[in-house]
């Protein structure tokens, strides 16, 4: 299509200049070229799937966040922190970072010594073929279904925000990310991912610093949020700038949730299943050249993400105090379904979604304008690569090295993880335009797939801290935890009135729901695991070395100077995090 | 730090952020004599010359830092 084309129709949200188009492009013909250039250094099994083991500890740790700001994460979570208020921050904060921590301080020595190239490979050393195969058909299963979803999601927005074509940015994004990743594989992931973390942070830093500067500082826009809900007559107008004071009850707050919620379902149990077993994110760690780096990755990460709110919720924050209308009225902006359905194009409404574009639009004029733009297409590109070299990884490994062609050479794996990453992206691409026919799917198996991960934090967690963990114990409580998530989820939609069993209140919103049922689903797959463990055969110690905590020699820790310690690096990061905690109670 | 060859990431990052900010610094200049038609708020902080400064100082800095032939070096040095 000629790029001409993609200039804008006076309907879409922004409209891009020759300048902005330029920055695009060279976004682009960069990530090809790094592609390109690494397709030499992905000869080996261990160079195509795990980056040769041999990241340092930055690029392993802005990879390991890269891959998460990926898909709707800028956008998305910008709109909640509209929607929901700084309650949306606790999702990098308590939702984030004690998960990181405890990965880089206590997991991550038996991912690194176990030499696993997945978290189902260490499912299958710890609990036998079992439980790996429930994990990594699941995770492959969802990884490649979530691929697609993100992508149309992607193209949706670009169509409402830019006005290009569906077809044009599914084809164009997804034949990026194949051609980069079947060329290098993780190292190409892992190397893109690095520049996209970059460039997220020049394209979306200006929004907050010059958002800050219209609403007067942090006490302009506190002011200007409150008045502004109080003329829409929104209860608790004070709640949506306070992330802790609010939470002693469900109808205190804009989310509906308690502190109960937020710290034992989000942040004891969301965050730790994900940040902790999604192979998406830990397969970056697991690509670190020694142990030291392992651990030093994820704080690295870490650090970084407790400032992630700084591009994302504040802007967010900002469009409740700051936008208006054409005429001068407040903007109030609405769902997305609402918003994106033909009556509220034609009302000229606007989704959760759209207040970064909005603001981006508000601030930025050309080559600004197509840095931001260039931002929003990294993230979405970051996170997509990183599904696809996750499930290239888990089928070469886990399903076909296990259960098709045990005996498979490392050269033919390699020559699988190609072809697997380009059949990867078909079959998300298919998703996309599958999703397209029935949008409903899309929230379906995004949420479930946010379920899926709780249970299997219970499985790892007491595989590697309690050796009496049984192979048949594991298999059971992952079942179990897994149905049961998808039980109770079945059981809300079905019955609304469920959700006061499900999360205790009435009052509670989605995200609430979700951290409620993702506390019940793990507690079930910890009590199935417990249960059955004592009612079956325990593996003898000798085949449980290395793989839990009392049986592994962990290796003596490196007579480094402080300022080169993990665990010192560890405790900064805790303190700032629990600083960032009072600052906005 | 061995990250693929002689091209580190970091000289990858630096030409990325360097050219961006190169393109968005230039059109920040040429927008003082010629105003764009839509003007965007707070324009009068001309933040695409600061930032575009900034991003280009930034990204010549890991150019040059990171640049193959100061890698090579330091790859044979290690050797």
């Amino acid at each position: 299509m000629n790029p001409a084309l993609l200039l804008l129709s006076s309907s879409t949200l922004v409209h891009l200049s020759p300048v902005d188009l330029v920055i695009i492009v060279f976004y682009f013909a960069l990530v090809l070229a790094i592609g390109l250039y690494l397709k030499e250094q992905a000869n080996t099994g261990e160079d195509f799937f795990m980056a040769g083991r041999e990241m340092t500890a930055w690029v392993a740790g802005l990879a390991f966040l890269s891959a998460n700001l990926g898909s709707l994460e800028l956008m998305g979570w910008a709109g909640n922190s509209y929607k929901y208020g700084i309650l949306a921050a606790h999702w990098y904060w308590i939702g984030a970072i004690p998960a990181m921590l405890f990965l880089a301080l206590v997991m991550m020595p038996f991912y690194h010594i176990c030499k696993t190239h997945s978290v189902p490979g260490y499912l299958k050393l710890r609990f036998g073929p079992g439980a790996q195969a429930i994990s990594s058909v699941s995770f492959a299963f969802m990884t490649v279904l979530m691929s697609g979803i993100n992508m149309y999601a992607m193209a949706v927005v670009m169509k409402v925000v830019l006005g290009w074509d569906l077809n044009f940015s599914i084809l164009i994004s997804s034949i990026t990310v194949a051609i980069y990743v079947a060329l290098g594989g993780l190292r190409s992931a892992i190397f893109n991912e690095v520049l996209q973390f970059f460039l997220i942070w020049a394209g979306a830093l200006l929004i907050p610093i010059l958002g800050l500067i219209e609403a007067g500082g942090w006490d302009g826009m506190k002011a200007k949020i409150f008045q502004n809900l109080s003329e829409m007559h929104v209860a608790n107008p004070g709640a949506y700038t306070h992330a802790w004071s609010t939470l002693g009850h469900f109808s205190d707050n804009p989310m509906g949730i308690n502190w109960v919620g937020i710290v034992f379902g989000l942040g004891a149990v969301i965050s730790m299943g994900y940040w902790t077993t999604d192979f998406l994110v830990v397969q970056r760690v697991l690509a670190a050249k020694d142990l030291r780096s392992a651990k030093l990755a994820p704080i690295i990460g870490a650090a970084f993400k407790m400032m992630v709110p700084f591009i994302v919720i504040l802007p967010g924050l900002l469009g409740l105090a700051l936008l208006r209308d054409p005429q001068g009225h407040l903007l109030r902006l609405v769902p997305a379904d609402l918003a994106w359905s033909p009556a509220g194009q034609a009302q000229g409404l606007h989704g959760y979604d759209e207040v970064l574009p909005l603001m981006l639009a508000r601030y930025c004029g050309p080559g600004l304008l197509g840095l931001g733009i260039t931002a929003l297409v990294a993230g979405f590109m970051s996170g997509m690569a990183g599904n696809v070299s996750a499930f290239t990884t888990v089928w070469t490994y886990d399903i076909y090295g296990a259960l098709i062609n045990k005996n498979a050479s490392d050269e033919s794996k390699v020559k699988m993880g190609r072809w697997v990453t380009i059949i990867g992206v078909v079959i998300s691409i298919g998703t996309a335009y599958l999703v397209m026919n029935a949008q409903s799917i899309m929230d379906y198996v995004q949420e479930l797939f946010s379920f899926f991960i709780a249970p299997l934090f219970g499985t790892v967690i007491l595989g590697m801290l309690w050796k009496r963990a049984t192979p048949a114990g594991g298999w059971a409580g992952l079942l179990a935890g897994t149905l049961s998530s998808v039980g109770m989820y079945t059981w809300v939609k079905l019955d609304h009135s469920a959700v006061r069993y499900v999360a205790l209140s009435m009052d509670a919103q989605d995200q609430a729901q979700n951290m409620f049922r993702a506390l019940w689903c793990c507690s079930i797959c910890v009590i199935v695991t417990v249960v059955v463990s004592y009612l079956t055969r325990p593996k003898p110690d000798s085949e449980l070395k290395d793989l839990v905590y009392g049986l592994t020699p962990l290796p003596p820790e490196e007579h480094v100077s402080m300022f080169h310690s993990p665990l010192f690096w560890g405790a900064v990061v805790a303190v700032a995090f629990i600083v960032l905690q009072i600052i906005f109670w | 730090m061995k990250t693929g060859g002689s091209l580190s990431i970091w000289f990858f990052v630096g030409v990325s952020l360097a050219v961006n900010g190169a393109v968005i610094l230039a059109t920040g200049l040429y927008e003082l004599s010629s105003p764009p038609e839509h003007a965007v708020v707070l324009r009068n902080l001309h933040a695409n010359i600061w930032w575009g400064a900034l991003l280009f100082v930034l990204g010549l800095y890991f150019s040059i830092r990171y640049s193959p032939a100061r890698e090579r070096a330091r790859l044979a040095g290690n050797s």
